[in-house]
């Protein structure tokens, strides 16, 4: 299979205000410093449907960031799409979409202008976008909702939105940090029925989350990462193998020494 | 999101790799965005614009003058005062607010900053648009202050480049002092932006008088000069009003151009960082 995405000892590190220890070299870590991923290796191969779990502050939204060209590394490499995320951010964007935590669209715009509007930063022609604008709120429920300022949909509908329009210029790779986050339990089957078929297609997914039954449901492989690092990475199977009572929660515990609500 | 999921229309499905998207297009889009989102904010646009440049053109540009306050000759040094603050009041405005909020607030740039197109661009996209606010909001308070002062003695259209070069200048310097505000303040910080920034360049811009005309008091001469619109002002009445006294054309087009460098680079560098943490 070839790799959609490969990271190569990822680190960073949100400087603090601090100052170094006395006598220790430069790029020495400084008090205050956060360090959000320390060496993370990861291989996701294409078509596959790849879950990062781990608690808060496991590094997951940082992981995202970088791959999406948000987050600058502190050290370490990251191709996505085979472009290095640093050097060839512009190609990067190109090939993927990208799904927040929190939906955030374009205020000023409506429900189908977002759609519109951002397919031709991508350079989709106007008819064209117009075409998939029309068949993505149709499939995604939002249909009556095209032109109603983006304030008045709900939460549910404003991450349909968010979808869609990271859809709307056909990225070969999906990125959703925690898309369920928020939704009440019909929205939630609702959109894992959409991810399915996402990957069903051969799309490349990767989604964060801290719910273990959605990562569990959804993966081909899962990632557990916590404090930056990969503690484990297998399918979901593979990893419940390993505990006597088969539940991915407790091979977290064992492996983290601590919950994932933690 | 009660129903259940209907699977007759397939979600878009994967094609082959695109071919990559020329940055000008993309740039194309990002502006046409902007542009649409002004046309939609029309009347509050206007409002913005005018409002304050024919406030003051009412009462120094007419009332005053009627009241025989003031000199005769004021007004031509007033009318092109009164299109530089137009021009840099509305250029600023109209990057520093949405930055400030969909930075700090909505975090909605981010659709923007995924854009296939370089983090820079998208901010000299900003300043783009901008200065084209701030163009349009001269060319409408233009033909009002005209008719709200009526004949100003001296004006005159008959220097075309040095107006053009002033005025592109103007928008430039403004639009991206605007867009270094605009990233570096915070939501709530607004206010204090107005007050404490916005207010004192408005009246020691140089903008309902003459630069010259400070030869009276040589400290506050000098101490203006930090101020954009000071040279804003006098390029107009270089361009538009020449016979009313004012700085060498050389060194307001000199200027300009050092304060446009100087914004642009410092609010590159500073969006840079905000758009990738």
């Amino acid at each position: 299979m070839t790799p959609a995405i490969v990271t190569e000892g990822l680190r960073k590190v949100y400087p603090g205000s601090g100052r170094a220890a006395p006598g220790s070299g430069p790029g020495a870590p400084v008090a205050g410093d956060t360090i959000a991923l320390e060496g993370l290796d990861l291989l996701v191969n294409e078509g596959e449907f790849f879950g990062i779990i781990g608690p808060n502050g496991a590094g997951k939204t940082t992981t995202i960031g970088v791959l999406t060209t948000r987050v600058l590394p502190s050290g370490g490499t990251a191709r996505v799409a085979g472009a290095d995320v640093v050097r060839n951010s512009v190609t990067v964007r190109q090939r993927i979409g990208v799904v927040p935590q929190r939906p955030n669209p374009d205020r000023s715009l409506d429900a189908w202008e977002n759609l519109i509007y951002h397919a031709a930063y991508f350079g989709v022609p106007r008819r064209e976008a117009a075409r998939r604008a029309t068949e993505l709120l149709e499939r995604l429920e939002i249909a009556g909702k095209a032109h109603m300022k983006v304030d008045q949909l709900s939460g549910g509908q404003q991450q349909r939105l968010m979808i869609a329009r990271a859809l709307i210029h056909e990225p070969t790779i999906l990125f959703l940090d925690e898309p369920t986050v928020g939704l009440d339990p019909n929205a939630r089957n609702s959109l894992w029925e959409i991810l399915r078929e996402l990957h069903s297609q051969g799309r490349t997914i990767v989604m964060t989350t801290h719910y273990m039954p959605e990562a569990d449901e959804l993966s081909d492989r899962i990632a557990l990462i916590d404090r930056g690092r990969l503690l484990a990475l297998d399918t979901p199977e593979n990893l419940k193998l390993q505990t006597p009572d088969g539940s991915l929660e407790t091979f977290f515990i064992a492996k983290a020494g601590r919950g994932l609500d933690a | 999101m009660t129903s259940a999921v209907s699977v007759s229309i397939p979600i878009a499905t994967i094609e082959k790799p695109h071919p990559p998207v020329p940055a000008w297009k993309v740039f194309v889009a990002l502006l046409s965005r902007d542009i649409r989102v002004a046309r939609r904010e029309l009347p509050f646009f206007l409002v913005r614009t005018i409002m304050q440049p024919m406030l003051f053109v009412i009462v120094f540009g007419y009332l005053l003058p009627k009241m025989g306050f003031t000199q005769s000759g004021y007004q031509a040094a007033l009318l092109p005062g009164i299109l530089a603050l137009s021009l840099m009041l509305s250029s600023t405005q109209s990057v520093t607010l949405p930055m400030v909020t969909e930075f700090g607030w909505t975090k909605e740039i981010e659709d923007r900053l995924l854009a296939p197109i370089s983090t820079d661009l998208v901010a000299v996209e900003k300043i783009v648009n901008a200065m084209i606010q701030g163009i349009i909001a001269a060319l409408v308070v233009l033909p009002l202050a005209r008719l709200v002062m009526g004949p100003v003695a001296g004006f005159t259209f008959s220097h075309v480049p040095e107006l053009l070069v002033v005025v592109v200048l103007s928008a430039a310097a403004a639009s991206a002092f605007g867009l270094l505000l605009g990233v570096l303040i915070s939501p709530q910080q607004i206010g204090f932006m107005f007050s404490l920034i916005i207010t004192p360049m408005i009246f020691f811009g140089c903008a309902y008088y003459p630069w010259r005309g400070l030869d009276v008091v040589p400290w506050l001469k000098y101490a203006v000069l930090v101020n954009p619109l000071v040279y804003i002002s006098e390029g107009l009445r270089a361009s538009l009003t020449p016979s009313v006294p004012h700085m060498p054309f050389a060194a307001i087009v000199a200027a300009l151009a050092a304060l446009t460098a100087g914004f642009t680079w410092a609010a590159l560098a500073r969006f840079r960082k905000r758009a990738i943490g």
